[in-house]
């Protein structure tokens, strides 16, 4: 499997991979791990007459944390993402996200920031960063904007980022100490996607939820934030019949593509079980 | 014809200069021009590790990078392996734990467990399966990969004592 012919360009800087993206226009397309592109290429489903690789772009790396944001390079992988102190410390929900992304191999080279900008419903960080908060730092050549996660992805492989512009960062609030968090994710094998998957964040407060945040991957054509499963616990007490309700609210929302993971009325039920999963996991994790 | 681009890169300690078209994946240089048949086309779609390769202290899958992308990197294949006429402490452990029987998944096995010994020189078993879970063996059930990886990080940790 060989993809069609095309220019290889390898720019060291944002700048210049700008100046490239504005040049060739639709033609081009940007590389990051090069593990969904690169298949889809050898399939042919796609065949960009270019490829712009962002891999020696030095200034899309690493994880800091200022003033009380954790930016992290769109370039970062993500087994550095799993091996971060700052992330394990800070963060745990995206080290436990990124653990159950694919296999070994592939987490050396895919990226955070490639996961995100695909678009892929199947993919796992969008809904981690809908629960997390998040935004996205988008640069063109005229310029840099800042979007939150919510409301970024529009539709399958479809997002707010235009052809010219480059995810550079994404910025995610330190969560509260005490921040109870879970991706539950049910697969069939390693290295397959989500049939359903739920990230939830989750605070207690005076034996009340406080605030929660729960978004589910690989049930719609985009990931789904579960608002009124979210509402539906705010300011009261959570119980276990309180989480089967929220979970029902949630499967509510759903709308699977059936495929050889199962149908659409599995992949429903098993997004509420993953919904109830991680927000028990979350509540045993949740400070009081 | 798209631009071919020379790319250069250490293949086991040895430079190594190819000219390639920008298309051209990893494992295909490696098999056809350098005559490195070790790594092995298995799935040829990311999913089986047989291609796995060293490249700068990464496991990847070789039908999933461009040959273009490796300038300047340093890569180690199973061939490189053995120093000297010795045999490294995976390739005995393999053998002497029985870790393979077709053998055709082996030498994505012991890079990969390469790697995974430098980053972890002593796994638990869980941390093994988990750590090595990129490369799939039709052959073994893994019981007796999972016992070589053991048996050579007991090995490589005598060894440096």
């Amino acid at each position: 499997m060989i993809p069609r012919e095309f220019e290889y360009h390898a720019p060291k800087s944002v700048q210049d991979a700008l100046g490239l993206l504005a040049q060739l226009g639709d033609e081009a397309k940007l590389l990051a791990g090069g593990h969904s592109l690169l298949p889809m290429m050898k399939m042919r489903f796609a065949q960009p007459g270019h490829l712009i690789d962002l891999g020696r772009i030095a200034e899309l790396k690493g994880i800091r944390e200022e003033n009380g944001t954790i930016r992290v390079g769109a370039m970062t992988t993500e087994n550095e993402l799993i091996w971060s102190k700052l992330l394990q410390d800070k963060c745990p929900l995206l080290v436990e996200g990124a653990r159950l992304i694919s296999d070994p191999q592939v987490r050396y080279k895919g990226t955070i920031g490639g996961d995100i900008s695909h678009g892929d419903p199947g993919n796992d960080h969008p809904a981690l960063m809908l629960a997390l908060g998040a935004s996205f730092v988008l640069r063109s050549a005229a310029g840099e904007r800042v979007v939150p996660a919510d409301g970024f992805f529009v539709g399958t492989y479809d997002t707010l980022m235009k052809p010219d512009e480059i995810m550079t960062e994404i910025r995610i609030p330190v969560p509260a100490p005490g921040t109870g968090y879970c991706y539950a994710k049910l697969k069939r094998k390693v290295g397959d996607f989500a049939t359903a998957a739920a990230a939830v964040t989750l605070r207690i407060r005076g034996g009340a939820v406080q605030d929660v945040a729960i978004a589910l991957t690989n049930v719609g054509p985009t990931p789904l934030k579960a608002r009124a499963a979210e509402d539906s616990l705010r300011g009261k007490p959570l119980s276990d019949a309180s989480i089967v309700a929220a979970a029902g609210l949630a499967m509510n929302i759903c709308d699977p593509a059936a495929d050889q993971r199962g149908d659409a009325e599995y992949k429903t039920a098993m997004a509420g079980e993953m919904t109830q999963r991680a927000l028990h996991t979350a509540r045993e994790r949740a400070g009081r | 014809m798209a631009t071919k681009q020379a790319v250069s890169f250490k293949l086991n300690g040895k430079a190594v200069d190819v000219v390639v078209e920008p298309r051209e994946l990893l494992i295909h240089t490696l098999r056809e021009r350098l005559q490195h048949t070790g790594p092995h086309i298995g799935c040829e779609t990311t999913h089986c590790g047989a291609c796995t390769v060293d490249l700068d202290g990464m496991s990847v899958k070789s039908c999933t990078v461009l040959t273009v992308q490796c300038q300047d990197s340093e890569m180690l294949t199973i061939e490189g392996f053995e120093q000297g006429g010795a045999l490294h402490a995976l390739q005995e452990s393999f053998h002497e734990q029985h870790g393979l029987q077709c053998g055709f998944c082996t030498p994505g096995m012991i890079t990969r467990a390469y790697r995974l010994l430098k980053e972890n020189p002593n796994p638990s078993e869980e941390e093994i399966r988990y750590w090595m879970a990129g490369n799939l063996c039709r052959c073994t059930g893994y019981q007796n990969i999972v016992k070589a990886v053991q048996h050579a990080a007991k090995k490589l940790a005598a060894a440096a004592a």
